[in-house]
């Protein structure tokens, strides 16, 4: 049995669907008791929420100090909560800003990182967390060795969220001492780019992404109408960031993001490897593309060899018909 | 200014990887490692500012005798030295593991800066810039597409899904940059001849006061208990669109429904 504090990334108020997926599996595999920890704007309106996925106890910091400053003071925040619930693992989401703070705190107290499970399960003390490795080639299984802290990194869409029709939680306001090192790396803005109200690639269920054989920055214009009638995410090979037709934060592969949508759908990608590191794990993966030799066909579950400039226009169409 | 950059030498992701059965690690032979290609941005930027402003750049590497090829190429861009923690010690070390040894090597050194690529193309964790940022007791600037160093104060462009954050920090501070900071540089002949000539410290584990049992496989605070190969998936339908574009729509519409995915 494990006691579990799940690192819970909120927006606004409200828990972000990747912490109620791992607030879930934390209730299915632990067997002791799941608690949450919640910083920053907002955190204790989140913090109500997070009883319906199963968390009988909240750790708030609603400091504004928590946003204010990169890491470090949700460092000292994630430390406190860790001491306070007394749980002998963290689970937190894959997110590049959460990751930093939970490998400073793992450094604090000793604890064991394993980043990206897909899977968890408990043998005696101590989770076992399956992971894919070398872009999907291989699967391991890891655990944090005896006594020490294990902190978890779960991945989006790894887990199903479901309600635990549990109540609201116990809410602890946390006492947090930030000295002034806490302090160093100050955020003085944020400069918000418009998502288009699509969802975060690495959280969405699905991706629609482009690549070179879309032939220009406007070919994206074909990719987001898709995308926006999925209610899907936009990704781009690293040959369309690279030719500045589309953010480099929205790159899929080796050097950029890794994704495991439950539908990836591959539009002028010929699939190099590299680009494959990080996609394979897709759990459907849908490709069109006018070479019928590109070897991203090995790995699809269903291709269409064809233009993609003939094909998308005509599916957006269907896919807005079928989904009334 | 004197700045630090950690590399990594990694399997090249084209090869096919083995695992040492033994021990669950990477059999780093079985195909000719690479320098980690998120290293070649903080490499270039580390330059970029050697250029600009003037600066001494040093790399920074753990790894056995055969990093030395993987330490040359990093030199090879115009960096002017390297500290190779050569122990066979390391082989194993998990994210904390490194971060330590990285940290030891710069216990002694000067330095203004840590600039660094933000994940390796092998483990992709992401944990080692804030780790070894930890044990140094630095701040850090991590995930940064661009980078500005002026009185003391570094600042960068903090790549968030949609824009970025604005974040800065007093030096010496750890950066870890990410593809959108600079399209690297290709070394050039000079380059490559001057770095057989260019310094390389050589120290391992017990001349940096590294306790050997705190690294490699045997210290890691993590185990691998089994890795296993996935098995080839089989390609799946394919389908050759009438020119029309409807066909292959009707046909990518038919199975998105099957799929219960529309």
């Amino acid at each position: 049995m494990v006691d579990i504090l799940v690192l819970v990334d909120h927006d606004g108020g409200t828990p972000k669907k990747i912490s109620n997926q791992i607030l879930t599996a934390a209730r299915a595999v632990g067997g002791g008791e799941v608690h949450a920890a919640l910083f920053g704007d907002k955190a204790s309106e989140a913090a109500g929420k997070v009883g319906a996925y199963g968390a009988t106890k909240a750790f708030v910091w609603e400091d504004e100090a928590a946003g204010a400053y990169a890491t470090e003071t949700q460092t000292a925040a994630l430390v406190a909560a860790l001491e306070a619930s007394g749980a002998q693992a963290v689970l937190y989401s894959s997110d590049p800003f959460v990751t930093d703070v939970v490998a400073r705190a793992a450094v604090r107290v000793g604890a064991g990182v394993v980043t990206d499970a897909v899977d968890l399960e408990l043998d005696g003390d101590t989770l076992v967390a399956t992971k894919p490795i070398f872009g999907g080639d291989m699967v391991s299984k890891c655990h944090v060795k005896g006594g020490r802290p294990q902190f978890i990194g779960v991945k989006a869409n790894a887990f199903t969220a479901e309600e635990s029709g549990g109540g609201a939680p116990e809410v602890a306001a946390l006492d947090v001492t930030l000295d002034e090192k806490a302090k160093r790396a100050k955020v003085t803005d944020v400069v918000e780019a418009s998502s288009g109200g699509r969802p975060e690639m690495t959280e969405a269920a699905i991706i629609v992404a482009g690549g070179r054989g879309l032939g220009d920055a406007e070919g994206f214009e074909l990719v987001e109408r898709l995308a926006d009638a999925l209610g899907a995410a936009v990704g781009a090979s690293r040959a369309a960031t690279d030719a500045g037709w589309y953010p480099h934060q929205h790159q899929i592969g080796q050097t950029g993001k890794t994704v495991s949508p439950q539908l990836y759908i591959g539009a002028g990608i010929s699939g190099a490897i590299q680009h494959r590191a990080g996609m394979q794990t897709s759990q459907t993966i849908v490709v069109i593309n006018k070479d019928a030799e590109a070897p991203i066909f090995s790995i699809a579950d269903f291709g269409v060899v064809g233009d993609l400039y003939k094909i998308l226009p005509p599916l957006i169409e269907e896919v807005g018909k079928r989904k009334l | 200014m004197r700045i630090i950059c950690p590399i990594k030498r990694v399997p090249d992701t084209a090869a096919d990887k083995k695992i040492d059965a033994t021990d669950n690690t990477v059999d780093r032979d079985g195909s000719e490692p690479v320098l980690n290609a998120n290293d070649e941005w903080s490499i270039e930027e580390a330059m970029r500012i050697k250029e600009r402003d003037g600066a001494e750049v040093i790399v920074l590497c753990m790894g056995p005798e055969a990093a030395q090829t993987t330490i040359r190429k990093a030199l090879s861009y115009g960096l002017d030295g390297a500290i190779h923690v050569n122990d066979e010690g390391v082989a194993g070390s998990d994210a904390v593991g490194t971060a330590r040894v990285l940290a030891a090597a710069l216990a002694d050194e000067e330095f203004d800066l840590i600039i660094m690529g933000n994940q390796s193309s092998d483990a992709r964790t992401m944990l080692v810039p804030a780790m070894l940022a930890e044990f140094l007791d630095l701040p850090a600037l991590t995930y940064a597409k661009k980078l500005d160093v002026a009185d003391g104060t570094a600042t960068v462009q903090r790549e968030m899904p949609s824009g970025h954050q604005v974040v800065e920090a007093p030096l010496p501070a750890v950066v870890s940059v990410v593809e959108a900071i600079n399209e690297p540089r290709y070394p050039s002949f000079k380059g490559i001849m001057a770095a057989k000539s260019k310094p390389v410290a050589t120290p391992d584990l017990a001349a940096l006061g590294v306790d050997a049992g705190e690294v490699g496989l045997g210290g890691a605070w993590t185990q691998v208990d089994e890795i296993t190969p996935k098995p080839p998936k089989e390609a799946g339908e394919k389908v050759s669109d009438d020119g029309s574009g409807n066909l292959g729509a009707q046909a990518v519409a038919e199975f998105l429904t099957k799929q219960k995915l529309l």
